[in-house]
């Protein structure tokens, strides 16, 4: 049972980036690859501050604002210097690995007789239950946020901006502006969930971040399906299905696990998961 | 109203397959003046209305719109006088988004995009009074997303969101060309009615001589990049449609 509350833990830590990858999608229509740089980063940042005694809650804003330079770089290298989102987002990604390798000193820091944000705070005398209250509490803080943002008139000019850029021109949008203010929020929302997951886990590794956008993808992906297939109109339930989805693929993988599959190949089973996600509504669409 | 001083455009500059679709237009079109383009395909009429809404730059030439100049004013930045019907339905307006979400930017094209949530019940009504007037039942599927409907619905939607703000100037690109001839008439009759009612002053670009006979009170040939005839109301009224028919032949 545990184990799968721990699957349910991951998931709901890395719902932060799930919902920044659903807003990524939104306005880009394409993957943004920065997530792997910018999820590390925020947990690089994290242990280091940590280990600096750093108050928990202190760090929030500076991952935030961590996580919105590196989707601004990404933005402004794809608008401004007109290179193709995925080749920014990769480069941005790649260049991170440098950065956050260089901040962190070395490829492992472990999180060891210091206070996070699960240690400080105590709501129920069993850690798991203490943990899981605490995330939930947090990412329904997120969504809430979020899902206010998005109902603004401001997000709904983002929503529209990757669904019908010529008629966002028309309106009185700068395409390019929201393109870029629309990776920077993605970001950072990546970047807390470094922090949370970095927390959770008590350690922060260099490659942690390696093909997470894929995790993030996934959680979409099934969130997008199960939108379409309830008809969710709302965009605070659309956020809520994304975070389900992020849940439910920490689940499936935590089962893999349990079945007795190697954890080596543990990629390998995420990748073939994210594409049967994908492949299966078009396999209905040819009935 | 819209001023256009000797506007070339040239695309593919310098290069073999060099084209220039604006050869020194000068335009003047005063306030309330609905004026439609005809001319055959590659005349210059898209590129010329994309030069006003700012979609494309100018090579050369000056465009002055309610007085101040905006050669060098970015599209979106354009929107606070101009509104556009595209040719194709998709292109006006979000599929993903709701009605009501498509109307509220419509709302706010002139003015910031700010951190507040503007849908509420005072605007759901608005925009309802206004769908109604259309007569197609639209009005009481506000939640519906922009996608589930038909080209000729999104169109007519198209139509009502360019007044929902502010607008002085109606840019219409073949606004009827991906339409059934059905739909195609209640297209341009509410084109027509919302261009007097809100005294706008309107560009029609179109293929079919019929509408272009029927509407307007100013009517303009283009052909390789030159504006070839002009007609002005009374001798546009005169003009009658085989007479048309016989410039493209």
């Amino acid at each position: 049972m545990e184990f799968y509350l721990t699957a349910l833990i991951l998931g709901l830590c890395l719902s932060a980036m799930a919902l920044g990858i659903f807003i990524s999608m939104k306005i880009f229509n394409i993957p943004d690859i920065t997530t792997d740089g910018s999820y590390t980063l925020g947990a690089v940042i994290t242990a280091i501050l940590l280990t600096a005694h750093w108050n928990a809650a202190a760090i929030i804003p500076l991952v935030l604002l961590c996580g919105a330079i590196a989707g601004t770089l990404t933005g402004f290298i794809h608008t401004r210097l007109k290179i193709e989102a995925l080749l920014a987002g990769i480069l941005v990604m790649t260049a991170l690995y440098s950065i956050n390798l260089t901040i962190l000193g070395r490829s492992n820091v472990p999180l060891l007789d210091v206070s996070t944000l699960f240690s400080s705070i105590h709501l129920f005398s069993v850690p798991v239950y203490n943990n899981v209250s605490i995330v939930l509490i947090f990412i329904t803080v997120i969504t809430l946020l979020v899902g206010y943002v998005l109902r603004t008139d401001f997000g709904i000019a983002m929503r529209a901006t990757g669904n019908s850029p010529s008629m966002t021109r028309a309106l009185g949008i700068n395409n390019n502006k929201m393109k870029i203010i629309g990776l920077a929020i993605a970001n950072s929302l990546t970047a807390l969930s470094g922090y949370l997951v970095c927390q959770f886990q008590n350690f922060t590794d260099i490659n942690m971040g390696i093909g997470i956008v894929i995790t993030g993808l996934g959680s979409v992906l099934i969130g997008e399906s199960l939108i379409k297939w309830w008809n969710i109109r709302s965009i605070v339930w659309s956020l809520v299905i994304v975070i389900f989805g992020s849940i439910l693929f920490q689940l499936v993988l935590a089962f893999t696990l349990s079945i007795g599959v190697d954890p080596n190949l543990l990629k390998l089973v995420t990748a073939s998961f994210v594409l049967l996600i994908v492949i299966i509504p078009r396999l209905k669409k040819h009935d | 109203m819209i001023e256009l001083q000797h506007i070339s455009k040239v695309f593919n500059k310098g290069k073999v397959n060099e084209v220039i679709a604006l050869n020194d237009v000068s335009l003047t079109i005063q306030k309330e003046e609905f004026v439609v383009v005809v001319g055959s395909n590659g005349s210059g009429k898209t590129t010329l209305l994309n030069i006003i809404s700012g979609a494309e730059r100018t090579s050369g030439g000056k465009i002055m719109v309610a007085d101040s100049e905006v050669t060098r004013l970015a599209e979106y930045k354009r929107s606070k006088w101009i509104a556009r019907v595209f040719q194709n339905p998709l292109s006006g307006t979000a599929s993903d988004l709701s009605i009501l979400d498509n109307f509220r930017l419509a709302a706010i094209r002139t003015t910031n995009k700010k951190l507040t949530i503007g849908v509420n019940e005072a605007f759901k009504k608005q925009v309802k009074d206004k769908i109604a007037v259309l007569g197609m039942g639209l009005e009481n599927k506000l939640e519906q997303s922009m996608g589930a409907l038909s080209g000729g619905q999104r169109q007519a939607l198209t139509l009502l969101m360019s007044i929902m703000d502010e607008t002085q100037i109606l840019l219409l690109d073949e606004p009827t060309a991906a339409l059934d001839p059905r739909s195609a008439a209640v297209i341009m009759q509410t084109a027509n009615n919302l261009i007097q009612q809100y005294k706008l002053t309107a560009l029609l670009i179109t293929h079919n001589l019929k509408e272009a006979y029927q509407y307007g009170n100013r009517l303009i040939q283009m052909s390789e990049g030159k504006i070839i005839r002009d007609l002005q109301s009374p001798e546009k009224k005169a003009l009658r449609l085989p007479e048309m028919y016989e410039w493209f032949n």
